[in-house]
């Protein structure tokens, strides 16, 4: 089966996408570029950088840009999938949707419009499990966003490891964020994972924090040999 | 010991994470379980657990369909069984009733139309379906949604279908069908 996978440039896209990899036949990333902050569906701090990410894994991107309007945005998402269906021939697609039944069910709805398959395979996956894939899986991915009390600035640009996963998870009890950020706690970017063919190194970049809110934003990286 | 039926058209699907893994998930707090692909179920293979949960599938899978003969040992066990979408329309074709097109995707409202042991009054739950029943006489519908029936039990025996997905936001469904007296 040809698929596709909605990428974000995160930890859970990336997973998902690992996922299929191993199951089927990825042919394509497809990435929305929303100029919405607050978009419900696509918007991340590091959302630029999917043009590095797939050149690194060595896959066919289909970027679309949306003003990321709430239900419009959908629209701009099903024409991403239907230009990928008719140049990269795709069966289905793929998504790292883990809790949220408002992304899944409107995913959905787009496949089945357009008659195609859709999988979830992180779909009500723990999250603490999913970090410690991630981490026993050699991601390399970095905080890029923090959106909740008690995280701060200093949380920002730190790779994902076992330290700090068992930090997010007593996070997690005491003041009961997602672990993994499901709830939009925390955003994620992946610079490396074993199917790359190369990794992406971060040559100039900004922080933009106040409070406990704030981005790590990849303004200038490149690829290098592994 | 429960048995886990992966109704996915072939084994360690993509599907398998997305519909088999999370009924694994609930059921695990309180039992064993134990996964298998519903090519590898005869009746013989089914007289070994306490009870049996069928899968769903993505929606677009329909492989089960052409293979209702292979589900003839529902017909023949003795322990609870619960059907959870495709599970739901399998038993149902398999004693006799037949597919009615209902396509139902996301947060849906349920009413309860018959009392039972495994959910009450209204509430809402997530669908993934194209396809609903319209029940034989073996079965009594417990639930509908504006749209269809959404759930059914054989009018003697504890077997039951859900059409909706309680793995997503009803688990208490799937934890009410794990304490259900045998008989």
């Amino acid at each position: 089966m040809r698929l596709a996978v909605l990428f974000s440039g995160g930890k859970d896209s990336t997973l998902a996408l690992s996922k299929a990899m191993e199951k089927e036949e990825v042919v394509c990333l497809i990435s929305l570029i929303s100029k919405n902050k607050a978009s419900y569906m696509f918007h991340t701090p590091n959302i630029d950088l999917t043009e590095l990410q797939a050149e690194a894994i060595g896959m066919p991107l289909i970027q679309e840009s949306t003003e990321g309007r709430k239900e419009a945005e959908l629209e701009d998402l099903k024409s991403a999938i239907k230009r990928a269906k008719e140049i990269n021939r795709i069966d289905g697609v793929v998504t790292g949707a883990i809790e949220s039944v408002y992304q899944a069910e409107r995913i959905q709805r787009i496949c089945s419009m357009l008659d195609l398959w859709c999988f979830n395979p992180l779909w009500k996956r723990d999250q603490q499990e999913l970090l410690e894939e991630i981490v026993r899986n050699d991601f390399k991915a970095i905080i890029s966003g923090i959106f909740a009390y008690p995280l701060d600035e200093s949380w920002l640009g730190k790779e994902i490891d076992r330290k700090l996963v068992g930090e997010l998870v007593r996070l997690s009890k005491t003041y009961g964020i997602s672990p993994s950020g499901e709830g939009g706690e925390i955003e994620t970017t992946v610079l490396d994972a074993p199917f790359f063919k190369r990794k992406i190194e971060v040559l100039d970049y900004e922080i933009e924090a106040k409070g406990n809110s704030g981005v790590f934003i990849i303004r200038k990286g490149r690829l290098v040999k592994k | 010991m429960i048995l886990i039926v992966d109704m996915n058209c072939r084994k360690d699907s993509l599907g398998y994470d997305e519909f088999v893994l999370p009924i694994a998930s609930i059921i695990k707090d309180f039992e064993e379980t134990v996964v298998k692909h519903y090519s590898d179920v005869s009746h013989e293979e089914a007289r070994d657990y306490s009870r049996i949960v069928l899968s769903g599938t993505a929606l677009k899978d329909e492989g089960y369909l052409s293979k209702i003969a292979d589900f003839e040992w529902i017909r023949q066990s003795d322990k609870p069984i619960l059907g959870i979408c495709a599970g739901m329309q399998t038993i149902g074709l398999v004693f006799g009733s037949s597919l009615q097109n209902c396509l139902e995707i996301g947060m849906t409202s349920i009413r309860a139309t018959k009392e039972n042991s495994l959910f009450s009054s209204a509430f809402k739950a997530y669908e993934l379906h194209k396809y609903s029943i319209k029940p034989s006489l073996e079965l009594d519908v417990l639930a509908e949604s504006n749209n269809c029936v959404q759930a059914i039990k054989h009018r003697e025996r504890n077997i039951y279908g859900v059409l909706f997905h309680p793995e997503v936001r009803n688990r208490r469904i799937i934890e009410q069908f794990i304490f259900l007296s045998e008989h």
